[in-house]
Order: structure tokens, then sequence, then C-alpha cells
């Protein structure tokens, strides 16, 4: 159905309430939101990689997934997902499942179970042609295990193996462009996208990934407050600005055609997303302008490219 | 009537697989191993079975998607060796504490460092707190047996653990030996069709699998999968039984040879103990009182059983492929030891010898300097050094 937020919020809940994420944390929205895409008479097997996502929504004896869901370990919630998948069609070509009931492979991961230590599992996997679509909500390091880098964490901000100090000013390098990187491996859907406005660009998304044939790839940007160092109630202005400010552009890549999913009217300066944000405080101490400046040139550049490949026939 | 055939272990291990017909096979080469997931790849492209092979890009997405398609309800195996295993190493604990009776015939080769293509047991007895069930196997035959009976050990509603079946790289694995298969129909009729007591992808019953499992929950779980593999010696020698009655092949936790009056005896795993017998027979020739014990189970580890059968022994040599570089002994010794001490048997002088580690060559005139040395510390019954290297 053509979306509309009214209608897909009547929508059952797939992630129950009562799970332990923080209070202004980017990432149930996403998954609910994601979850949205799924239609409510499908079964869905979902996956997850150690993770905050994991240890605050699988706390045994209690779950907050209605769907079928598994956790093994960190770095392999692609080869974990590949692997029910596997056991789905051939457990179906034996006649052992009933043929009507679709069932749907959702894996998930972080920054770090996805762009580091899960990448070569989900790449595998991806690569591989499992029908499922890889999940990652994308939070910008390490937060688990308390703020550390990530190679999705951007350039300049403060972790805690990145701390800003007297001499280094936080992260030295850029960010991994994962999502670019998914292109490049000819996948049928390939898609950015964060929980923006009315939720419009993140669950039509799932929905085309989830409902289209073979292996996708989803990048959800997921704010972390305690790692990004914003007030909880901002969590929906940060995820805005993120998009506004073109740090985190909305597109989607079908059949390697990519199409810009949303182009801000106006141009805000990144600036206006990381002063939002105390991981990026030192940037704004007198002198450090310069700084703030490489990550606007890089901001440009990227867009400039992606507007590009957009206008690529 | 059984069919005679001319394979090597491999190759066995794979014919098991093909008979078996499991629903996912994910697998990753490395030699001496690298075969079984070969054969059973043109086994899927001409159709001779319809599992999902997935050539997956690591061992440790190999077992991951064996845990995943466990989960699901499916028969899943692979195969793998050395540091094929190690890379696997952190899901074999998640495969076991999840309970999931996944099969991996594991070709045994020595464990990087240095690099080394060839056998001992560093791989397997590296993984040997694990949980999961290991057989060994001294001959292709033994190999392709255990392949079989796994699947009904690991899939028994009291065990619902994994199991490794372990033969000795290139010695088994690529020797061509005389085999006694058993038909397709018979093999298909005994491991029977899996049903899994849970799964992924049942959407009348959704379930979770693999939690947070905080201070008491994980304690007792841990008690269960203790449970669970003391409950497994019960069911492999059920299992081997039934088997017997297919086959008229005799298997229990450990193979006693020459050893009802034997006074001087080796305990050995897998290929070696097959020279070993042969060196028995030798002495047994001249009058000597040898003997043999084969472990063919090493977890659960036969306690009772190995004490009971080196009780009468003067003196026992406990040979290891693998050592647990604690400068005291190797694993099979460490536990060999302790199994006869908690049993009260302590007549026997026991020693430990490690051997062949890196594939070094084994022969017959070797395990006959430690007879020598055993009849040696009968006669005298002065014991040395306890912790000794074979030839070197």
């Amino acid at each position: 159905m053509a979306y509309n937020l009214k209608e897909y919020a009547k929508k059952p809940e797939r992630l129950a309430p009562g799970h332990r994420m923080c209070a202004g944390c980017g990432a149930p929205p996403v998954i609910r939101a994601v979850l949205r895409g799924l239609h409510p008479e499908d079964h869905a097997v979902i996956t997850s990689a150690t993770g905050c996502l994991e240890v605050c929504t699988y706390i045994y004896p209690y779950t907050a997934w209605e769907d079928s869901f598994i956790h093994t370990a960190f770095e392999n919630s692609g080869a974990t997902c590949s692997g029910v998948e596997a056991a789905y069609e051939a457990l179906k070509k034996k006649g052992h499942l009933p043929s009507d009931k679709d069932v749907k492979f959702l894996a998930f991961g972080g920054d770090g179970g996805t762009y580091d230590i899960g990448f070569q599992s989900m790449s595998g996997a991806l690569e591989r042609g499992h029908d499922m679509v890889y999940f990652c909500y994308d939070n910008e390091a390490y937060m688990n295990t308390g703020v550390q880098r990530s190679s999705a964490t951007p350039k300049y901000a403060d972790t805690t193996t990145t701390p800003a100090g007297s001499v280094r000013p936080g992260k030295l390098q850029f960010r991994k462009d994962l999502t670019r990187v998914m292109v490049e491996h000819h996948l049928p859907y390939v898609a950015q996208t964060a929980c923006f406005g009315n939720f419009s660009d993140i669950t039509t998304k799932a929905e085309k990934a989830i409902y289209t044939k073979g292996p996708c790839f989803v990048n959800c940007l997921a704010p972390c407050p305690t790692g990004w160092k914003y007030n909880s109630a901002d969590l929906m202005l940060v995820n805005k600005l993120a998009v506004e400010t073109r740090f985190w552009p909305l597109y989607e890549v079908v059949d390697g055609k990519y199409t810009i999913t949303y182009t801000p009217k106006e141009t805000v300066p990144v600036s206006e997303f990381l002063k939002l944000q105390n991981r990026f405080k030192h940037l704004f101490k007198p002198g450090n302008e310069h700084l703030i400046e490489e990550i606007q040139a890089d901001v440009d550049r990227r867009w400039e490219e992606l507007v590009k490949l957009s206008n690529i026939e | 009537m059984s069919i005679r055939e001319r394979l090597s272990g491999n190759e066995a291990v794979a014919t098991a697989m093909k008979q078996i017909n499991p629903d996912v096979v994910a697998a990753f080469p490395i030699t001496p191993s690298t075969e079984i997931p070969q054969y059973f790849s043109s086994f899927v492209a001409n159709g001779q079975v319809d599992t999902e092979f997935v050539a997956v890009e690591s061992e440790h997405s190999a077992m991951s998607a064996c845990i995943g398609a466990s989960a699901a309800g499916a028969r899943a195996m692979t195969a793998t060796s050395s540091n094929g295993m190690s890379l696997m190493w952190e899901m074999l604990y998640i495969a076991a504490s999840s309970r999931l009776p996944i099969v991996l015939n594991l070709v045994n080769r020595t464990v990087s460092g240095p690099l080394n293509i060839h056998n001992d047991h560093s791989d397997a007895m590296g993984a040997r707190d694990a949980g999961w069930i290991q057989l060994f196997s001294e001959t292709n035959q033994e190999a392709y047996d255990n392949a079989i009976m796994a699947v009904r050990i690991a899939e028994h509603k009291d065990v619902r653990l994994p199991v490794m079946v372990c033969q000795d790289g290139f010695i088994t694995s690529h020797a061509i030996e005389n085999i006694e298969l058993i038909e397709d129909d018979k093999v298909k009729a005994f491991v029977g069709e899996y049903k899994a007591p849970w799964s992924l992808l049942d959407p009348a019953h959704p379930v979770a699998c693999g939690p947070l499992d905080l201070q008491h929950f994980h304690y007792a779980h841990k008690r269960q999968q203790a449970e669970a593999m003391r409950n497994a010696k019960k069911v492999i020698l059920e299992v081997s039984k039934e088997f017997e009655q297919m086959t008229g092949r005799k298997y229990e936790l450990l193979e006693k040879y020459m050893m009802d009056d034997a006074e001087v005896a080796v305990v050995v795993l897998n290929s070696t103990a097959g020279t070993a017998k042969y060196v028995v027979n030798a002495l047994r020739a001249k009058g000597i009182k040898a003997g043999l014990v084969k472990p063919r189970v090493f977890r659960p580890f036969p306690v009772e059983e190995i004490a009971d059968a080196l009780k009468n022994c003067k003196a026992v040599a406990v040979m290891d492929k693998a050592d647990s570089l604690n400068a005291a002994g190797g694993p099979l010794f460490t536990e060999t030891a302790s199994a006869m001490l908690v049993r009260g048997v302590t007549g026997p002088k026991v020693i430990n010898y490690i051997y062949g580690l890196g594939g070094t060559d084994v022969r017959t005139d070797d395990i006959e300097t430690v007879y020598n040395r055993l009849l040696d510390i009968a006669s005298t019954g002065n014991v040395g050094e306890v912790y000794n290297y074979l030839g070197i």
C-alpha cells in the first residue's frame, strides 16, 4: 500500500515494549520502522549481532521479539541468517514446510557488527545470494562496550579510543562509506535511510528490500544519546539534521541505478548537526574552525559524488 | 547385502553424508578435509542429494550457518581441519550451548604454528572443552560408521549436543582402504527423519534462540549441558548396539585389544592404534603380555571404562598426538591418569609419550620402544621420566 504513517502505525508491533534500550536511542525506532515494512501475514526470522540491540531485547527468559529471533555471536549475523535461509530452502524443497506460507529473513547488526568485525560474514552472505536483507543500525561507534571508535565513526568525533585531547582532536580518519561498498556487491536493492519525517523513507525502503527477491542491504542511521552525547529528547532533531545537512544522504540503488530519495531544500551547514552533540564539542573551541570546514568539505564532496551517480542513466 | 568398496577416508565420510542427505551443509575448504565438501558439491551438482550446500567464506561462517540452519529445524553438517576449526572455536561453544545436533567431520591436522598441513590431534584436543561429543576413528570404515551413528547420537532427545567425528588427516583421509558400505535405504532408515523439537521457521510457534543469559540462568543451562553429556554415554552405546545389529560391526566407548591378561598397555587414539596393534601381535608372538586400549569416545570421557580396562596392568603408556604444553603431559594422559585415580586404580605405573606432532611418522619400531620401556618399568618398578617425547 502507498505509505501512510497513520495506517502503518496501526500494524501490530513486532518489537514489544519493555525492552531495555536507552531513552532517546535511535535503534528501536529504526527496528520498529523496518518491521512495519513486513506484511502482517508473513512470518519473519530475525538474526542479530551481539550488541545493544541484542542484549536489550532478549534477556533470558524475556524476549521483545514477536517473530522468531536468533542471536549467536558478534561478527556473524550475516552467516547465521544465511544458514536459516538455506534451511528454509531445503525444508521447503523437501516438502517439510507449508509452501504457501512466506518467511522473510532479516539480519540486524550495529556498525561494529557490520562495518567492522562482521563485515566478512555479511559480505559473504549477500554475495552468495541468500534471499535476505541485512539492516545495519549505524550508531557510529561500538556503543555497547562504551563508545569506542569504529570505521563508521565520523572524523574528529570524540570516542573512548579516540579521545579529543590536547594533541589529537578525536578520530583522525573519515568514515567508511559502507552503503557504497555494498552497492559494489551488485545486489538488487541497496539503500541508505534514517528515521526522518513521517518515517516514509525508512519503512518504504525496508518494505522494498524485504520484498525484493535476493540479497539486499539497508543502512539505517541510529543516533546514540550516550555516545553522541545529545539530549535524549532531541533524537528526531538529530536524525533530521543528519539528513538536512547532507551528512547522511537518503538514497537507494535499484539494480545499480542510484536515486536520491530526499534532496534538502536549503543548504544547512553541517555545524548545525555537529553542535547538538557533545562528541564534537571540542570542534567549537576557538581556533578549531578549520576542522569543521574540513568536515563540511567532505560532506559536500560526498554529496556531489552522489548527485553525479544519480544522474547516470 | 552391504557394498564392498575401496574409498579414502574423505570419500567414505562424504559417502556417509550423501546417504544421510542432510538439509544443509555449510563448509569452507582446508587441507586435508577439503575433499569432503568437494565430493559433496558434486553430489549436489548431480542431484544425488537435495541438500542446500552453502559455500561460505570462512569456517567461522560455516559453523554460524550450521547453527542458523539447525535452529531452523534442519539437519546440518560441516567438515574442517586444524586452523579451520580454530576459526570456528567461538561458534563451537555456541553450537553446543544452544543444544544443536550439528555433525562436524574433523579431519585431524596440527594447529598452526608453525604452519604444517599434516596430522596430529591438536585441533580436536583444543576443542575438548567446547561441549561437543568427540568420536575418534582408527580406519576409513570407522570414520564412515561414526559419521552415520553421529547423527543419531546428536539428535537423541536426552543428548541434543553436536558431534565431532575425528579421523587422521592424510593417514586415513587420503589413504584408500577396503570398506563395507551400508545400502542407501538402510542408512536412511537408520538415521530416520529429523524432527526438531522447535524451529525458527514455525510461524505458529515463534521462538527466540541465543539470549543474553545472565548469572543463575546461565549456570542452570550449563548444568543441563553437563547432564546431556553424561546422558551421551548411554545413548552412544544404545545407538552403537543398534548399528551392530544392522552391520555386525561392534562399537563401544573404547576398544580393548588383547587386554584380558595384559601386563603392559598403550592407550592411543585414531590410526596409530592400528600400528600399535601390529606391535602387540608381534610382542604376543614372543610371549609378552602386551595390550592396547583405543578410546573411541573422548567426550564424554569414558572414566569408568578406561580405569577398568587398565586396572590389572603393571605399566601403562598413554600416547598423545597433541601436547597440552603444561610441562606435565598431553590431554589423553592427564585424563586417563585422573580417571584411574578417581576410580581407585593405583596399581599400574603410568607414563606419557607425546608422539607424531605435525605428522611426524611413527613406525612400529617406535611403538616397540614404548612397550620395551613399559616392560622395563614393570620389571624394575622404576618409572623414571613420566612426560616423554617419542623419538626426539
